[in-house]
């Protein structure tokens, strides 16, 4: 009985554990999606958000209502770097884009580390403290609310890509970039629009995880690297792959951890991913 | 001619016979005596990088100055045995990386002609650097790199200063056994869960934890090591959960540091005490981001400064710290910085000389008492490995907020509250 318990302990952790990782990855995977292209400063943007989201909880604007705020910010600043930055990747080779996001995550890392220090920066007293008691289950308040964000924007995305006109013409871009225009679509818009949106998804992800975590210049790449996972587990480009390769991942990580060993937590993970990669290398629900 | 040559030719021609008496000139000064530094002056860690330059710039001056204070080497104008010649450091940046760390020690060595290194902070820098120092035959003084194993490594011209995380460890078992003798208990702890981040940090401090543990009649319950960049600990929670410690031991950085103590939180795990290794327990965010949960808390610190009440230059020397690094008081690793040079300046001047093989028979030969340094130490003195045996922490519990000095009982300023009090919720 107590073991039952404790396994449904770390499976509801592990769930919500996940949800978190796909806070992170659905920004990545819509990228991907629709551009083709790896945002490897993803995890920088988030890092980014975290100390938008510190700077606002110093002027006494909680997470919840910076938020919006932080995500709008976040899509602006991501409508500047691809129009400065990475619209010109766009017509290189493709390991332009590679090396160049890359560069993006260097420069990014290095700005935060001299503006800001290397400090942390932990929000005074953040709210959501403490725990939701369910049945026997300890459930932490952060976490559920990190996890009900996840949901919310991964349902919205989701919503948006299927359903909407833009989310459309996303789509479009994605199946075939010529046919797309050909057939009047504005690839250049979209893809402005699709970088700027996961930049905003990023935004909405750092925002709530300054509810659990300090805000660093590294910060974000604790929790990119395992997105990068999440997201190729799930199918590059799968709005709902990366929800569901980050609750395996979740799931994985806190099971592996306790029933294996912590340090080892990550190796089914990592297991599980080069297992996928060979058998199904789209991902679980990837196209192609 | 312009009139300042003018005034140069007039000064040469009458000034130098108008000198009173012909009294003999005085000698040249004797040359700088040049230390070279190792530090991390760029990079991630930068900012520690730049207290610790600032440190042991003032040690410097505290050398060459006339001042005196209950500390060794300083107030003399310079090094008096080798007439009054005053050191000079020379910084190498490590950029925190053991290979660049490396490249700094030949540097300093082979341009800039160091009679000594000093530095470089991260234990895996001390590592690289050291080696080169011992090839080279150059005495190498380390002030603040914790890991066990450095001394260990059978070097010649390697010597150590700040206590390492063995010490620490002992340290904890030593305050086990003081508090559970002064409540008058025969054991108040038997099983202890040691936890650490798998990194050269939480592994040494780990190690030697769970030997000196064992030693000591302790029962390990778990020991957890759990890789520094995690983002979640919830394994890790329900492991020591299902321990049941009594007390837990545990060596993290800040973001782990509060992920645990949420999920210990979350999770009800409830020992009679928590025993920190510094880093992420003492960071100022900690308090910051827990609130009253951080109260009970026990972590060990290297340097506290309540130290003042064993020696009076503690403050002022805190003072004049603070006015050449933007208000930042001295803390562990400035103070640790600083304590380094002056005790290589001592063993230099007492060498008289700075052939390599002297100033290590110095060094080999320091004995300062604990009241003349800054730290919480009975004093420096180096074993056969060149660690010195006479280093200790410090035991701060945060009350209040506050990070309190609760031991060792001599110098602490508020008592123990055993055990750890309840978490509100």
């Amino acid at each position: 009985m107590e073991a039952l318990s404790t396994f449904g302990q770390l499976l509801v952790a592990g769930l919500l554990t996940g949800l978190v990782f796909a806070l992170v990855a659905v920004g990545l995977t819509l990228v991907y999606g629709v551009m083709d292209v790896v945002n490897f400063a993803h995890g920088e943007f988030v890092m980014l958000a975290m100390y938008a989201g510190f700077g606002l909880a110093l002027l006494g604007i909680g997470p919840l209502v910076g938020l919006p705020l932080v995500s709008i910010a976040l899509f602006l600043f991501g409508i500047v770097v691809y129009r400065l930055f990475v619209r010109r990747l766009l017509a290189g080779p493709p390991e332009a884009s590679v090396f160049g996001t890359f560069g993006l995550l260097v420069l990014m890392q290095g700005l935060a580390q001299a503006l800001f220090t290397s400090d942390y920066r932990s929000v005074p007293n953040p709210p959501f403290q403490g725990t939701v008691q369910l049945g026997v289950f300890a459930l932490p308040q952060a976490a559920l609310v990190e996890g009900l964000g996840a949901i919310v924007l991964t349902a919205a995305l989701f919503a948006f890509i299927e359903y909407s006109p833009v989310g459309r013409a996303m789509r479009a871009v994605s199946e075939d970039r010529t046919a797309a225009t050909l057939m009047g679509i504005d690839v250049q818009r979209i893809n402005l629009l699709a970088f700027g949106l996961g930049a905003a998804c990023a935004g909405a992800a750092g925002a709530l995880l300054l509810l659990s975590n300090p805000a660093f210049p590294d910060v974000g790449a604790s929790f990119a690297l395992t997105a990068f996972v999440v997201v190729a587990l799930g199918g590059f480009g799968s709005i709902a792959g990366a929800l569901l390769g980050a609750l395996i991942v979740g799931v994985m990580e806190v099971l592996g951890g306790y029933y294996l060993s912590p340090e080892l937590k990550l190796v089914p993970v990592y297991l599980a991913y080069l297992i996928v990669v060979l058998a199904r290398p789209q991902g679980l629900l990837g196209r192609r | 001619m312009s009139a300042r040559v003018l005034a140069v030719v007039l000064a040469a021609a009458f000034g130098l016979t108008a000198l009173p008496g012909g009294a003999p000139r005085a000698a040249d000064p004797p040359p700088d005596i040049v230390i070279g530094s190792i530090l991390p002056l760029t990079g991630a860690l930068a900012q520690t990088g730049a207290g610790l330059r600032a440190a042991q710039e003032l040690a410097v001056d505290l050398v060459n100055g006339h001042v005196s204070y209950p500390l060794p080497a300083v107030g003399h104008s310079g090094l008096p045995h080798l007439g009054h010649a005053r050191i000079r450091i020379v910084f190498a940046d490590s950029q925190g990386k053991p290979d660049q760390a490396r490249v700094a020690a030949e540097e300093l060595i082979s341009q800039e002609h160091a009679v000594a290194l000093i530095g470089a902070y991260t234990s895996s820098t001390t590592a690289t650097a050291s080696q080169v120092a011992e090839r080279a035959g150059i005495p190498y003084l380390n002030s603040d790199s914790s890991a066990p194993g450095l001394t260990t490594r059978g070097l010649h011209w390697f010597f150590r200063t700040t206590p390492s995380d063995a010490t620490f460890a002992a340290n904890f078992y030593q305050f086990l056994t003081d508090v559970a003798h002064a409540r008058k208990t025969p054991t108040l702890v038997k099983k202890i869960a040691i936890v650490g981040e798998d990194g050269l940090f939480g592994t040494g401090a780990g190690d030697a934890e769970a030997a000196l543990g064992t030693q000591h009649g302790y029962t390990i319950a778990t020991r957890i090591a759990y890789p520094a960049t995690t983002t979640e600990v919830n394994a890790e929670v329900q492991r020591i959960k299902s321990a049941a410690p009594d007390a837990i031991m545990i060596a993290s950085y800040l973001p782990d540091a509060l992920l645990f103590m949420r999920g210990f939180k979350d999770q009800g795990v409830t020992p009679q005490a928590i025993l920190a290794q510094d880093s992420g327990f003492i960071d100022p965010g900690f308090v910051r981001a827990l609130g009253p949960d951080a109260d009970g808390i026990f972590t060990r610190d290297v340097f506290s400064l309540d130290i003042k009440h064993r020696n009076h230059a503690v403050p002022l020397i805190d003072q004049l710290f603070r006015q050449r690094f933007g208000g930042k008081p001295l803390d562990g690793n400035s103070a640790r910085d600083l304590m380094g040079v002056l005790v290589l300046a001592d063993a230099i001047d007492r060498a008289g000389s700075t052939a390599p093989e002297a100033i290590r028979t110095a060094l080999v030969a320091t004995n300062i008492p604990g009241d003349h340094t800054l730290m919480p130490w009975s004093s420096i003195k180096f074993d056969a490995q060149g660690q010195n045996i006479g280093g200790a922490g410090i035991i701060e519990q945060i009350q209040d907020g506050k990070y309190e000095t609760v031991w060792p009982f001599d110098v602490a300023v508020k008592p123990v509250i055993w055990p750890m009090p309840a978490w509100k919720h």
